[in-house]
């Protein structure tokens, strides 16, 4: 009757024997490629740094007058821009400037390197299906797998730093940019492909006059997600070693420390908004030819 | 302005489905569409079409939906690849050509009017009707001189900066049209153009149409259901129906000869006044006929000829040609006959 009341499973020493082979052959990966993947990586931890040493060394009105002008540029719209400039000055008050530039120089590296990889793949899985059905059960697992579950072989690998911290946030954010700019190209209407078809156009041509363009506001979708998610893994770089708000954050939960986490969990929701809200006014301004219909 | 070219249409057919080339001969021994579809689970889309469009002139393909008329017309410009057959336009065969020699071909031959007008809704009227310019490469400023040219020509000055959303559907259409007469291509292919359209727009974009085309001289071949269309726009008319070509001739064949009770039905609804011309109708000269002093043009409406006969007070009027010499005698009463069917 045990075989009923008790899963038939594998042999315990088997299982044991399996893991540790796995876990030693990766660590003989680890010792023998650790290095030639962090010199491959050194451009990105260079970006990094100057991205940081940029935000943290200017002047703060400098930096205070850019994010402005930037939130002014991408949503003309002042009560955005009156918005993102209260926030940042309570932040600053508060004693969190410096945390929050480094947050955001990170969160910036991020969002560019996820769309620089995340568009073309994007575009890939729109043009050949099999692409696709190759990308989609990855960007599932890059989705639901516990972060701290890919923390470790990247940890084994580059120690901790600002380059692990990075591509663990990368693995999190890029998914939606990928998927929606998938979406949105397979979304653009069949009719103006034909179009493009019939006067000629060659593939690049259509995808950079007509595919593009018409996908722009789900890409702009995406990015906004891809925003949004970043933000949401800086208390988890931070257990790595990415410095920032997270640092603080996880101070206070292990040291019980209410109010410190409270405000600096505040600083990240304030930046969050900011982001969101200056992204989506600048996807519905390029979009603003959709608006005026003909009555 | 690009001289005109013919197209001619050798024993094309279309079948969709999986497998389409072995059902080729089936369908040239003789099965149906019906079977065709019941056997093989394949669709018969064009069977066996032989067309010669002349150069410069408007041929309109007429037929129901599911007729085959909009599969055709796409192979034209080879946006759908035929199953068998050849497209000559010009001699050079559109279904041999390879990828590059087609995106050429497309390019600089044809220009294309759409049903849904697939107008770029983030371009403007005047870089929507560049866009053809653009993807051959055209600079900016040739460009922008060519599509004002025609922006202008299709009436929309003073809109170039609107974008599509703004206009009304005959005005996007013009935009439609704009876009393809810029390309200065010698064929001009329209699928159902003015079918989206509003009855009064519908026959306001006819004329426009028709009168762009004395100056333009193009081929043009023009996709419609609608009957009317038809006979006003077309030089000569092909039926569609089933895939197959059912008639072939010009607007006073399809409507004095009826090939049969399917294109008779039709024909039945059709204001034959507008379309019948005094030469079909008159009766030819014997030497004792007097000739009536007014006259009218061979190529007269019938319509016409009777506002002629009402303006005058007269009864009987003469048919006359080009250099003025009589071809025959109609009356009121004959009109009257051939406006009811009786020619």
């Amino acid at each position: 009757m045990e075989f009923l009341s008790k899963f038939p499973q594998m042999d315990d020493a088997l299982l044991r024997d399996l893991k540790k082979a796995i876990d030693e052959s990766f660590r003989g990966f680890t010792r023998a490629y650790g290095d030639a993947l962090e010199a491959f990586f050194e451009p990105l931890r260079l970006f990094l740094v100057y991205a940081e040493r940029f935000v943290t060394n200017t002047p703060w009105i400098v930096i205070f007058l850019l994010i402005m002008a930037i939130a002014w540029f991408g949503s003309r719209n002042w009560k955005i821009v009156v918005g993102a400039a209260v926030t940042l000055l309570l932040i600053g008050y508060f004693g969190m400037w410096e945390d929050t530039m480094k947050t955001i120089s990170m969160i910036f590296v991020c969002t560019v390197i996820s769309i620089a990889i995340g568009i073309p793949l994007g575009i890939a899985m729109a043009r050949w299906n099999r692409m696709q059905a190759i990308i989609n059960p990855v960007l599932d697992v890059m989705q639901t797998m516990p972060s701290f579950v890919y923390l470790i072989p990247v940890v084994m690998l580059l120690g901790i730093g600002k380059v692990p911290g990075l591509i663990a946030v990368v693995i999190y954010a890029m998914p939606p940019i990928i998927r929606l700019t998938n979406l949105g190209i397979r979304l653009v209407d069949a009719d103006m492909l034909e179009a493009a078809d019939a006067f000629g156009s060659n593939g690049w041509q259509k995808l950079t006059k007509v595919q593009l363009p018409l996908a722009l506001p789900t890409i702009m979708a995406g990015i906004n997600q891809t925003i949004m998610m970043a933000l949401a893994m800086v208390v988890i770089a931070s257990m790595i070693g990415v410095q920032g708000l997270g640092q603080p954050v996880l101070r206070a939960i292990s040291n019980q420390y209410f109010t410190l986490g409270v405000f600096n969990g505040f600083a990240i929701v304030g930046i969050a908004i900011i982001f969101d809200r200056v992204s989506q006014a600048f996807g519905k301004r390029l979009q603003k030819h959709t608006e005026v219909v003909h009555g | 302005m690009a001289e005109p070219i013919g197209i001619q249409i050798r024993n094309l057919y279309k079948i969709f489905g999986p497998d389409a080339a072995a059902l080729i001969e089936k369908v040239r021994t003789g099965t149906t569409k019906t079977e065709l579809n019941e056997k093989y689970g394949a669709v018969l889309g064009l069977n066996n079409i032989n067309m010669d469009m002349a150069a410069g002139q408007i041929q309109v393909i007429m037929g129901l939906s599911g007729s085959g008329k909009s599969t055709l017309i796409r192979h034209i410009n080879r946006l759908i690849d035929p199953t068998a057959g050849e497209v000559l336009v010009g001699g050079d065969d559109v279904v041999k050509m390879s990828p590059e020699a087609l995106r050429e071909f497309r390019r600089h031959k044809t220009a294309m009017v759409f049903q849904k007008f697939a107008l770029l809704p983030n371009r403007t009227v005047l870089e929507n009707t560049g866009y053809g310019l653009e993807v051959q490469g055209v600079p900016r400023e040739k460009r922008i001189e060519t599509s004002m040219r025609w922006i202008e020509r299709v009436g929309l000055k003073g809109f170039e900066k609107k974008y599509p959303n703004q206009l009304s559907g005959g005005m996007q259409q013009r935009v439609g049209l704009a876009r393809a007469l810029s390309n200065d291509a010698p064929i001009l292919l329209m699928d159902e153009a003015f079918s989206a359209l509003d009855p009064l727009i519908r026959v306001d974009m006819q004329s426009v149409l028709l009168d762009l085309q004395k100056e333009i001289r193009k081929t043009i071949v023009f996709i419609t259901h609608d009957l009317d269309e038809a006979l006003r726009l077309g030089d000569s008319i092909a039926i569609l129906r089933d895939g197959e070509i059912i008639q072939m001739g010009s607007s006073q064949d399809i409507v004095l000869k009826p090939a049969n009770d399917y294109i008779a039905n039709f024909v039945r609804e059709v204001n034959r006044g507008r379309v019948i011309h005094v030469e079909k109708a008159m009766s030819p000269l014997r030497a004792d006929t007097a000739l009536p002093a007014a006259s009218v043009a061979a190529g007269t409406s019938l319509d016409d000829a009777m506002k002629h006969l009402v303006a005058r007070g007269a009864d009987r009027l003469t048919v006359t040609d080009g250099q003025n010499r009589p071809l025959g005698v109609i009356d009121s009463a004959t009109i009257v006959a051939a406006l009811v069917g009786g020619v």
